[in-house]
């Protein structure tokens, strides 16, 4: 029963602890590896003009989903103006108003967006067939033959505007074809045509907008798609040569026949957009992310503490591993060390000495205060006076061997004072009771003991990747409580005791 | 031999009980904590014992503060040999034992004179609570230091031989005998360097002895053979033993036993953490024995006295060439 109760204790923090790193990982996208970057892009729309007098209002459409990128954050750089968004049709857009304005006005809109997922679509409700228009003969009889001809080599919605695309882009059109096809139009009027010519064949098709997220791009122009709905979601087609899919990195601004940018009572109006490239750190991404889907999980975790408090952390949340790794060595190997848990507090003093300078400052302090606590042990003093002495002779032996070693140039001897000294004088004191009530071999032996559990826990502890898992998943810990459990239970052998018991094999 | 281990499988099959299994299966399971205190203050054994009408050496008297220290020498007068030790001692630490007097000195049983300072010194080194579990202040003791019969005079070098018992819910499971080398300063403890030998539980004759995990067959000093001594008065050793466990209701409990030339064995201490040594001196395992101890228990409907349990003991674990 006791088992069965440690077992499902185990097994529920295991899940609990998993789970929670698992929708970490994969809804908030937090890092597995440290120092892992992201890409961001902080796009920007410059809205320019000469207002004419009166009352000004400039209306700029905004992206709003785009398919494939989230938007992190935006601002709106507009002094003296009113703002508001608002949705209009299939667009979000930035309503700008202002009771006066003199000489040219410039406004900016400012979004970080980050990518998602390579292959978004828009996956809005299919809107229903569209109804036929009426394009005029000879346009009608021209439209009907070239649809009818698209229809038959083609297979479902999106093949057949594929295959309408490609017919009207052909170099030597067909003769229905060539009805519709003007020499120089632009992006925007061809999607068009082929937006009319779709709803021929009663397929929804819609104009999209966007721009290209490239690097340093100071004049980004837009670009004009075409998107048909095969009743499921929104499907992008390149207008000039059928295929599917958006350019890469093609950041959807607004839907529809529309200008990006309507304004009244002014005149001359310029709109520009600009890209730039943002390397940021993947913690702060999805940090963000979190906070825009409201996640409970991350307001209260450790990055909501201040900086100082969360590097205090980053080392704190350390022990734990080395407290697991004292377990192991104690009781399945079977280590000997002077205190329990002293060996971890000293391999934390060594994340600041290295562990070479660690262990050779630790073997210098204790030595030296181990001489002086046997020369006290002539003086018969009582033990909390003596112990007090012990600490006393530490700090200055740890002053005089900083002194020591930077007059030397060794500036290695300065980190010293992070030794926990009561830590040492404490250490002192048990080994010299070791050494005079047992052996000094035995306090010998405990003194290495505790110093190779110190490196070896140094060594678990100073790992970058690990630090990184347990700070940002400190949920991990319930894993390291898990197995601490686990081990709690185990009754077979140390491995020390193989070779003390050696005597009972055969002789 | 050759090889410098003993692989897992072969520790099982000899059913060696290794620590982790100590403390985890046994230590836990049988031995409520709230129970301690009674082997863990000799001074509180001491009375328990007593009150059953056991025999244990004679208490001197007890030193609770430092002001009685001063008058450690007044306390001492006419007192030609005795053993001061911490109340809370744990694993031998801390025991000074005083073989007689030499003029204004005090001769200890490694031969080195002390002064009444000394002694002084060491007495308000175990009221701090230097040798004390988790170094608690303590009392020290002053007791009388036994008078050892000869029986074991040739394979130990000065301190007191003595004989610890593994009592397992009540029976005796398994004893070995702790003979002091010049190594462990006359202290009776494996570790820190007596040698331990094996008692057959049958006879109460010793067996081979052990030394810092090693099997010797003369004593390190001495040079005398360990094995063939046989202990007087074995049963009643082993009825001694197996009272103690009614004592105090801890269900796995070393006990100490020392022979007294004139009065016979004496309860010295109890231990709710007996090592694990004892097995290599038997060349044997305790788990084992353990289970048939288990199985003795639930085969019968009621509890048995110590009489019984260890004249069942005696028998089933005797040694069979």
């Amino acid at each position: 029963m006791k088992r069965f109760h440690l077992t499902l204790l185990v097994m529920a923090l295991l899940i609990t602890s998993l789970s929670v790193v698992y929708y970490k990982v994969t809804v908030l996208g937090f890092p597995l590896q440290p120092a892992q970057t992201v890409d961001n892009w902080v796009v920007e729309a410059r809205v320019a003009f000469e207002p004419t007098g009166g009352a000004v209002t400039a209306q700029l459409v905004l992206p709003d989903n785009p398919p494939g990128y989230g938007i992190l954050d935006e601002n709106f750089i507009s002094r003296g103006y009113g703002l508001t968004t608002a949705r209009r049709g299939e667009n979000r857009e930035a309503h700008w108003t202002t009771r006066s304005a003199s000489g040219r006005q410039v406004l900016y809109y400012r979004a970080t967006v980050y990518e998602l997922n390579r292959n978004g679509h828009d996956d809005a409700p299919y809107p229903g067939p569209v109804t036929v228009p009426d394009y005029g003969e000879p346009y009608h009889s021209a439209a009907m033959a070239l649809l009818d001809d698209v229809r038959e080599r083609s297979a479902d919605i999106t093949s057949f505007a594929s295959v309408l695309v490609s017919e009207l882009n052909a170099p030597t059109p067909s003769e229905n074809a060539a009805l519709f096809v003007q020499r120089d139009a632009s992006d925007t009027d061809k999607v068009a045509t082929t937006i009319s010519l779709l709803a021929g064949a009663r397929i929804p098709a819609r104009m999209v907008h966007g721009i290209t997220l490239t690097d340093w791009a100071r004049e980004a122009s837009p670009v004009t798609w075409l998107e048909v709905h095969n009743t499921r979601e929104w499907i992008p087609i390149n207008p000039h040569n059928g295929t599917t899919g958006y350019p890469n990195n093609f950041l959807l601004w607004w839907h529809g026949d529309t200008q990006p940018l309507n304004l009244e009572r002014a005149t001359s109006p310029q709109i520009s957009f600009a890209v730039t490239r943002n390397i940021h750190d993947a913690i702060d991404v999805a940090e963000q992310r979190a906070q825009l889907m409201d996640s409970k999980l991350v307001e209260f975790s450790l990055f909501g503490l201040p900086v100082q408090t969360q590097n205090m952390y980053r080392v704190l949340l350390m022990v734990p591993v080395g407290a697991l790794i004292i377990v192991l060595l104690r009781n399945i190997v079977g280590i000997q060390t002077f205190g329990t848990f002293m060996p971890v507090l000293i391999a934390l003093s060594f994340r600041e000495t290295q562990l070479l300078g660690g262990v050779v400052l630790f073997t210098l302090i204790v030595s030296l205060g181990l001489a002086i606590r046997f020369y006290m042990e002539h003086l018969k003093l009582l033990l909390v006076p003596r112990l007090a002495a012990v600490v006393i002779v530490v700090v200055m032996l740890m002053a005089a061997i900083s002194i020591l070693s930077h007059n030397l140039g060794i500036e290695q001897g300065l980190t010293l004072a992070l030794f926990p000294m009561v830590i040492l004088a404490m250490t002192i004191e048990r080994m010299s009771i070791v050494w005079e009530e047992h052996s000094p071999q035995d306090a010998i032996k405990q003194g290495l003991g505790s110093l190779a559990v110190a490196a070896v826990s140094y060594l678990f502890m100073i790992n970058r990747q690990l630090e990184h898992l347990i700070f940002v998943f400190p949920e991990l810990l319930l894993i390291v409580l898990a197995l601490t459990l686990l081990l709690g239970r185990y009754t077979g052998y140390r491995l020390t005791e193989l070779v003390r018991f050696k005597a009972l094999g055969k002789a | 031999m050759g090889r410098w281990f003993i692989s897992p499988w072969e520790l099982r099959r000899r059913g060696v009980l290794g620590m982790n299994a100590r403390n985890g299966a046994f230590i836990a399971r049988y031995n409520p904590r709230r129970n301690y205190p009674l082997v863990d203050d000799k001074l509180q054994t001491k009375a328990l014992a007593l009150e059953a009408g056991i025999a244990v050496p004679e208490l001197y008297g007890v030193i609770e503060t430092q002001q009685q220290i001063k008058r450690l020498g007044k306390l001492l007068e006419g007192r030609e040999d005795f053993v001061i030790k911490p109340a809370h001692g744990a694993g031998g630490d801390g025991i000074l034992v005083i073989t007689g007097r030499m003029g204004e000195g005090f001769r200890r049983a490694n031969g080195k004179l002390m002064d009444l300072e000394g002694v002084a010194h060491h007495a308000a080194n175990i009221l701090s609570g230097m040798y004390s579990l988790g170094g608690q202040p303590d009392k020290a003791m002053i007791e009388y230091r036994v008078q050892f019969d000869p029986l074991f005079e040739k394979v130990s070098f000065q301190g007191v031989p003595d004989i610890r018992t593994v009592v397992y819910r009540g029976y005796p499971v398994m004893a070995m005998v702790r003979l002091p080398t010049r190594e462990a300063d006359g202290k009776a403890n494996l570790h820190q360097g007596a040698v331990g030998a094996g008692v057959d539980m049958g006879t109460g004759e010793t067996l081979r002895g052990v030394w810092h995990n090693r099997v010797i067959d003369q004593h390190p000093d001495t040079g005398a053979p360990i094995s063939g001594i046989p202990i007087p008065d074995w049963s009643r050793l082993l009825r001694l033993a197996a009272h103690c466990y009614d004592l105090t209701d801890l269900g796995y409990l070393g006990v100490d036993v020392v022979l007294d030339r004139d009065q016979g064995p004496l309860i010295l201490e109890l231990n709710a953490r007996p090592g694990l040594a004892i097995q290599i001196a038997n060349d044997e395992g305790l788990a084992h024995r353990i289970a048939q101890v288990d199985q003795r228990l639930e085969a019968l409907d009621q509890a048995e006295d110590a009489e019984a349990r260890s004249r069942w003991a005696q028998e089933r674990f005797a040694r069979k060439d």
